[in-house]
């Protein structure tokens, strides 16, 4: 709770340090804010919190580690941020102030016990991530983005917000425990209002645009790619690891006892998923966009933890998420040090950079194999998770798919290192600057001690 | 504590050559020296009854039930020196040799070796799984950087064919867990499971389809002789002479004793794909006309071998498959070498222009005629006691899959003596002419393998006897399950 009214009066705080042109400050005391924030965020942790503001919100251990998980991928990307955003707008401090916003709203969606909250929160997390898109006002990729982005989310919005008026017809309740309450007093699934059932489809489908499933995913890859990289990088990071802890809430809390119903559906949509990520991102030469295919295919499996809901699903949602977006934020900070300097955001612009930059190629080529999931890094632990939760449930046949799908990922992840490391370009050196050297090593090592010892993160819950 | 140090002073060692840039290969060859000692000091105090020693055991990730459990009894003994007696050999052989970026080169390969001991000791499933990936990575890389023209292609192809069987198996090995009293991944655990036959069924397919792909058994074996012929020389060692074992040392630790049920419905197409394997692999070398080629396709027949040994599952086979993994470890990595020192210095891999080296360099004649006749199991070299065992279990096993197995030595005697016949004798050539004998680094390496070869050959009991109880152990303990 403190770390959500923390971060609100940072971001007004930030407002204003633009408003007084002191520029330097900015980066700063974001980032201190947001340390401070990170630590009342976990001081809060095994507190048994009730739900506070009339049952609105509950922040419970799963808010307390996504908040944290959250915040601490906000700070990593706002310290790669340093001179970035100076360079494609004047008006530098409300970056800061709408990505504070938007972490805001993620951290009300986390710990949501209500769903207006839900909806409030996802609202406050969207409209600042409209914004974000299209912050390059002058360029039409970053427009483009915006505007699509906004349709697709506004359209979305309504799908989910109708979700929830039908529950609230049927439960008469926005409160969470009473609909779980209304699913467990009625045993038959007769018993319960067809319009439930008809609310729990359409929150999928709500939900399933916001984390980008297919069907429901072709704004993705525009919106990553025409927004500025920073932004793509925190919208397929913090927002996703939001997006999924949303819907891992709602399911977990509400509507596990009706699985049966709804696990055929979610199923379907973790294949289609997994399918058109995958085989997609094999057909890209540009880096972001591949990146952006790759996304929604790392969505599908992190489904794989709602399809298979169990005791274990929020423990492996959050070690995917924690993997992912390690992998995420060292993947995009190398590409916009490499875009910045060579100019390019194919595959070819990575050739050589073995021997241009031998610290970025091992970083990044760390990050690969993560999302590739690959043992010893952190990205194996996470699919090592969702696959033994998957199999608790015995969907023996989803592991199958999966398997295919992660040898589709290896060709598209291995041809960045087979760039970098087996072909030769010309060029010069690239330059690392510090910021870039701390977070990017920091994420690496990270990755490397989560697949070493993933005791540290899976001990949680 | 000792077999911790074992396990991981080479990963030590590999750090160290990154850090040490300028004598990389030195301190790559020391580290694996004193691993080497290391692991000579265990089979000193190793007693060879069935029991496992030197067991470490902690908790590794608590919630999951994974353990970090390894041990050593007979069958991994031998696999232990296998990798540690091979890796100083491997390294040596490549002293005679510049390579840009060494440090790296030398440092995945000390890499590879923690990898590769750590499969050959694991006793929980999760350990074997990431020490079977953490072998698989480093040698990507290395056939990758340090290989030849049409190295990208291959080793991707490569890469996703052993990674998609390792998924499998890891399919296999979470269903496992999940069956398991208390969710452990314990191998004793596994053991003890009692699953019906359709479900060790396709529990086999899981592990098999791993442990194929990586032997490889025929038709798994695409992969192979291109990743050989284009992989530099050291990663080719690597390759045949020790990661293609933990295939076989796969099946005979997981495969057969977790799912005997399942083992037994497919028993058959298994020896009988093996032995297709030696068959069509002796008739393809037989037309190669690449040296290196015929070499990678003749290790796909030895392999089979030794693969239709296991399957034939009874003491002679195992026994044979134990002792004839670590001999071919030792032939396959002098013929690579010397396909090394050939090639290196006639920049051509064509037999047909080759000849008549025997009279330039007569000490590597000498060399190669032995490690020869290694391979093609000539009565007190190495090969023959192991050829012998495996034919021996294959007959208990059915007479006829005896008699086409054995083909392969009489295939073998033949392309392998052939061979020998047209790069070493007949008249010198333009080319030939300046081929310069063996020295320094070469000579040692050669030398070892020679010596090797004719001592195992002529005694190899102390080999056998290492084995042997943990080999009959785990066989009746098999029969044990089957007949429950």
């Amino acid at each position: 709770m403190n770390s959500l009214i923390v971060i609100s009066i940072l971001a007004i705080v930030v407002l204003y340090l633009g408003l007084f042109k002191a520029k330097s400050a900015l980066l700063p005391v974001t980032v201190i804010g947001l340390l401070g924030a990170l630590v009342l965020a976990i001081m809060e942790w095994n507190s048994g919190a009730s739900a506070i503001y009339s049952g609105m919100m509950l922040f419970d251990n799963f808010a307390v580690a996504f908040s944290s998980l959250t915040i601490v991928s906000t700070i990593l990307i706002l310290l790669l941020s340093k001179g970035y955003f100076e360079k494609i707008s004047d008006n530098v401090a409300e970056y800061y102030t709408i990505i504070l916003f938007a972490l805001v709203g993620i951290i009300v969606m986390v710990s949501y016990h209500n769903l207006t909250m839900l909806f409030v929160g996802l609202e406050i997390m969207s409209v600042s991530l409209y914004i974000l898109a299209g912050i390059k006002k002058r360029d039409f990729a970053s427009n483009e983005a915006a505007l699509k982005y906004f349709l697709m989310g506004a359209f979305s919005t309504g799908f989910l917000l109708f979700g929830i008026a039908l529950i609230y017809g049927a439960s008469h309740s926005f409160d969470m425990s009473v609909i779980a309450q209304y699913v467990i007093d009625r045993p038959t699934p007769s018993a319960i209002d067809p319009m439930f059932y008809v609310g729990i489809i359409l929150m999928i489908v709500g939900l399933s645009f916001k984390i980008g499933a297919a069907p429901f995913h072709f704004w993705t890859p525009d919106v990553y790619e025409g927004s500025p990289t920073l932004i793509t990088t925190f919208m397929s990071t913090v927002v996703k690891t939001a997006g999924f802890a949303a819907f891992l809430r709602l399911f977990a809390m509400c509507f596990a006892p009706l699985a049966e119903f709804w696990m055929p559906t979610l199923l379907v949509i973790t294949i289609l998923t997994l399918f058109i990520g995958n085989i997609t991102a094999l057909y890209q030469s540009n880096f972001k966009r591949m990146l952006a295919f790759s996304s929604i295919s790392h969505a599908g499996y992190m489904l794989f933890a709602i399809v298979a809901l169990g005791s274990t699903s929020i423990n492996s949602v959050f070690v995917y998420a924690s993997a992912y977006s390690l992998a995420s934020i060292i993947a995009f900070g190398v590409l916009i040090i490499v875009k910045d300097q060579t100019g390019g955001e194919n595959f070819d612009s990575f050739n050589g950079l073995s021997k241009k930059n031998p610290f970025l190629a091992f970083v990044l080529t760390i990050a690969m194999l993560s999302l590739a999931g690959i043992p010893l890094t952190a990205g194996f632990i996470g699919k090592f998770f969702m696959f033994s939760t998957a199999l608790q449930q015995y969907h023996t046949w989803l592991i199958v798919l999966a398997i295919v799908n992660a040898m589709i990922g290896i060709f598209y992840y291995f041809r960045v290192i087979v760039s970098m490391y087996f072909k030769d370009a010309e060029g010069k050196e690239l330059i690392t600057p510090g910021y870039f050297q701390l977070v990017l090593s920091l994420s690496a090592v990270a990755t490397i001690i989560l697949g070493i010892y993933p005791s540290l993160i899976t001990n949680l819950f | 504590m000792n077999l911790l140090i074992v396990l991981f002073f080479p990963l030590l060692g590999s750090i160290v050559c990154l850090l040490n840039k300028n004598y990389a290969k030195q301190t790559a060859l020391i580290s694996s020296l004193i691993t080497l000692v290391y692991s000579l000091v265990l089979l000193a105090h190793f007693q060879a009854d069935a029991s496992r020693q030197f067991v470490v055991d902690f908790a590794w990730i608590p919630q999951l039930g994974i353990n970090f459990k390894a041990g050593i009894d007979g069958i991994s003994m031998i696999m232990v020196l296998l990798t540690t007696g091979l890796v100083p050999l491997i390294i040596l052989s490549g002293f005679s040799r510049e390579f840009k970026n060494s440090s790296a080169l030398f440092a995945l390969i000390l890499f590879m070796q923690s990898g590769l001991l750590v499969v050959f000791t694991a006793l929980d499933a999760f350990l074997f799984y990431v020490g079977w990936e953490a072998a698989l990575i480093p040698i990507y890389f290395i056939c990758a950087i340090w290989g030849g023209a049409d190295r990208i292609r291959v080793n991707m192809k490569f890469f996703i064919y052993t990674f998609a069987g390792s998924l499998f198996m890891l399919l296999g090995i979470i269903y496992l867990h999940l069956q398991t009293p208390g969710n452990t991944y314990d191998i004793d655990a596994f053991y003890s499971l009692n699953l019906d036959v359709i479900t060790q069924g396709w529990l086999f397919w899981c592990f098999f389809l791993a442990f194929a792909i990586k032997m490889p058994i025929f038709p798994f074996h695409t992969w192979q002789p291109d990743t050989y012929t284009e992989a530099p020389t050291m990663g080719t060692m690597l390759l045949a002479g020790i990661m293609l074992k933990m295939g076989i040392y796969g099946v005979i630790r997981w495969l057969i004793p977790i799912v005997p049920l399942g083992f037994m419905q497919w028993k058959e197409l298994a020896i009988i794909l093996s032995i297709i394997g030696i068959v069509y692999a002796s008739i393809i070398a037989f037309t190669q006309k690449d040296i290196k080629r015929l070499v990678a396709y003749s290790s796909i027949a030895h392999v089979g071998l030794i693969a239709a040994g296991v399957f034939a599952w009874n003491a002679a086979g195992v026994q044979g498959a134990m002792i004839q993994m670590l001999n071919h470890g030792i032939n396959v990595i002098g013929l690579f070498f010397i396909m090394d020192i050939i090639i290196n210095r006639l920049q051509t891999r064509e037999i047909a222009s080759m000849g008549g080296i025997a009279k330039v360099a007569p000490k590597f004649a000498i060399a190669f005629l032995i490690i020869i006749l290694g391979t093609v199991a000539l009565p007190l070299t190495n090969g023959f006691i192991g050829e012998f065992l495996l034919l021996n279990g294959i007959y208990q096993y059915e007479m006829w899959f005896s008699a086409v197995a054995g083909l392969t030595i009489i295939f073998g005697a033949v392309y392998m003596l052939r061979m020998y016949k047209n790069v070493m004798q007949g008249q010198l050539n333009e080319l030939t002419a300046t081929f310069k004998d063996i020295r320094g680094s070469e000579v040692v390496v050669l030398s070892i393998i020679c010596t090797l070869i004719i001592v195992i050959g002529v005694y190899p009991q102390p080999i056998l006897h290492i084995s042997e109880a943990a080999v009959n152990g785990l066989i009746s303990q098999v029969n044990n399950k089957l007949a429950f």
